[in-house]
């Protein structure tokens, strides 16, 4: 199968990875205290189109997390790895636990986001390690 | 009323070599056998397909599925990941209640292992959201672990707990000819499998299939104008929607949109929860089926990790759950699933369906089909009723 031009770019995720990359991380909010994550013009939670960044609180809590021995061809060589659901307050982020020993981690550690590179690929990938 | 005047199933499994076009051949011959309706009769093609494009390189599958049926009749396909066929049937029950058709063909087929282990994971990643998750590393069965974890942090529960259902979905699908795996297991065979997504191993997951299923669908006048034999309803649609990314959900270890979907179906038959007397729900993995029996309403949130343990599911429990052996046993080539369901359930119903004698007076069953993490949700009632 073909995959599309890598090329083009996904506006409005791009510049969100950059941005979490050097250290200023954000999610949009909607004034009813919303979070989500962009590109999008409407909240998914009420429909308000009010949406402002806001920046990413430094920490976060891990919601849930699974360790994947049977990853998509993509990630292949990041097998096997952690993929968590991190609580930012406002706004959860899914991605992966770096620095730590899988059989240590819990429900409720903190965690700092970070940009890191994914082994298979060399494109960004979302991470998060303990704090 | 919907009327159920015919069904079909090929067998799910591993047949790479098979085309689309030809297992859905073979599922709708039987469901029109079934039906002794003249196919010509049929007024559209409802079907579901989820991943014929990355498969099979094949858009634009309606017309193909309906010339494969031998229909003469315009079609339309329907996709919602893992619940496209149940998509189709709600939309069929629409169509006829309206009046604007008296008799449907509807189904579903998927081709995947052609694909590979490899390729089948990577196209059934693509019902998660590719920006947020996927790029994550999230796959299918990823996104469950994901769901388990969160359950028993919240509510408890054990690995042990979860390979009880498959115990019982593998036991259920034995004498069950379309089923993949017509296989015992026990407890320690799934609790030793290697893990694919923690908590989740082999044997808490379905298999990947290939396969193909068709309903034939009336209203009652074409039933009573033609003298059709159709004991069978379906008296009850309900869908539900969520967010598409589980990061986006209030609750981790819930499903909503299967609750919705379930509140509106049980509305529209008129029953409850308590009246359900055998259900067929999407049980992708092990904890899919607990969350469906706390969505629709069989248990509270919580209660139900232990059911299928204690023997309240099981075909000699109080409701059995899957008795076709569900996704889990009897394989999910996922556009097929959502009408193999409800054709299970039929043929449950009408007592000529292996596993009936675990039901003899039932005549409330219920279909629960999921897409992805249950950002799609189709619940449909099925009845004794004509
Ligand atoms: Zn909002």
């Amino acid at each position: 199968m073909s995959d599309p031009d890598d090329s083009a770019g996904e506006a409005g995720y791009d510049e969100w990875i950059a941005a979490l990359e050097d250290g200023e991380g954000y999610y949009l909010a909607c004034p009813n205290g919303h979070g989500s994550l962009p590109p999008r013009r409407r909240c998914p939670h009420c429909s308000s189109g009010e949406l402002t960044e806001q920046a990413l609180p430094e920490t976060g809590t891990i919601a849930t997390f699974t360790e994947t021995q049977v990853p998509i061809p993509s990630f292949a060589d990041d097998a096997p790895y952690v993929v968590a659901i991190v609580d930012f307050g406002d706004v959860r982020l899914t991605g992966q636990l770096g620095e730590i020993d899988p059989a240590a981690v819990e429900i409720g550690q903190v965690v700092a986001p970070d940009i890191v590179e994914r082994e298979t690929t060399g494109e960004p990938l979302v991470a998060f390690r303990p704090v | 009323m919907v009327r159920i005047v015919g069904v079909g199933l090929t067998p799910f499994g591993t047949t790479p070599e098979r085309t689309g076009r030809d297992m859905f051949a073979e599922a709708s011959d039987a469901a029109f056998a079934d039906a002794g309706v003249p196919r010509t009769d049929a007024e559209a093609l409802y079907y579901g397909n989820f991943m014929g494009a990355l498969a099979e390189h094949q858009g634009h599958q309606g017309p193909l599925m309906a010339e494969a049926a031998g229909i003469q009749a315009p079609a339309t396909r329907f996709e919602t990941a893992c619940a496209s066929s149940g998509a189709a049937v709600r939309h069929a029950v629409q169509t006829l209640r309206n009046g604007e058709a008296d008799l449907l063909l509807v189904g579903g087929a998927e081709r995947m292992t052609n694909l590979g282990t490899d390729g089948a994971t990577e196209a059934l990643a693509i019902a998660a959201d590719d920006l947020w998750e996927v790029r994550a590393g999230v796959t299918f069965p990823g996104a469950y672990a994901l769901m388990a974890n969160a359950y028993f942090d919240t509510y408890g529960g054990s690995r042990e707990d979860l390979a009880h259902v498959a115990v019982k979905n593998h036991e259920n699908a034995l004498e069950n000819e379309h089923a993949q795996y017509q296989q015992r297991i026990d407890v320690d065979t799934v609790l030793e499998a290697p893990t694919v997504s923690a908590p989740l191993g082999l044997y808490d997951s379905c298999p990947i299939s290939d396969g193909a299923s068709a309903i034939v669908l009336a209203s009652d006048e074409y039933v009573a104008e033609n003298d059709v034999d159709a004991p069978v309803s379906i008296t009850g649609t309900g869908q539900g929607g969520d967010n598409l990314a589980l990061h986006d959900r209030e609750f981790l270890a819930r499903s909503p949109a299967a609750e919705d979907a379930a509140t509106e179906a049980y509305d529209d038959a008129g029953i409850g929860p308590d009246d359900v007397e055998l259900a067929e729900v999407h049980d992708c993995f092990t904890i899919a089926e607990v969350l469906a029996l706390e969505s629709l309403g069989f248990y509270e949130p919580g209660e139900a990790i232990g059911a299928a343990r204690r023997g309240e599911t099981t075909a000699t429990g109080d409701r059995p759950i899957n008795l076709s052996g569900g996704l889990k046993a009897k394989g999910h080539p996922v556009g097929a699933t959502g009408t193999a369901q409800i054709a299970e359930l039929t043929q449950l119903l009408r007592g000529d369906h292996v596993n009936s004698d675990a039901v003899p007076d039932a005549t409330v069953g219920l279909a629960h089909n999921a897409g992805g993490t249950v950002a799609s949700a189709f619940v449909h009632v099925v009845e004794v009723a004509e």
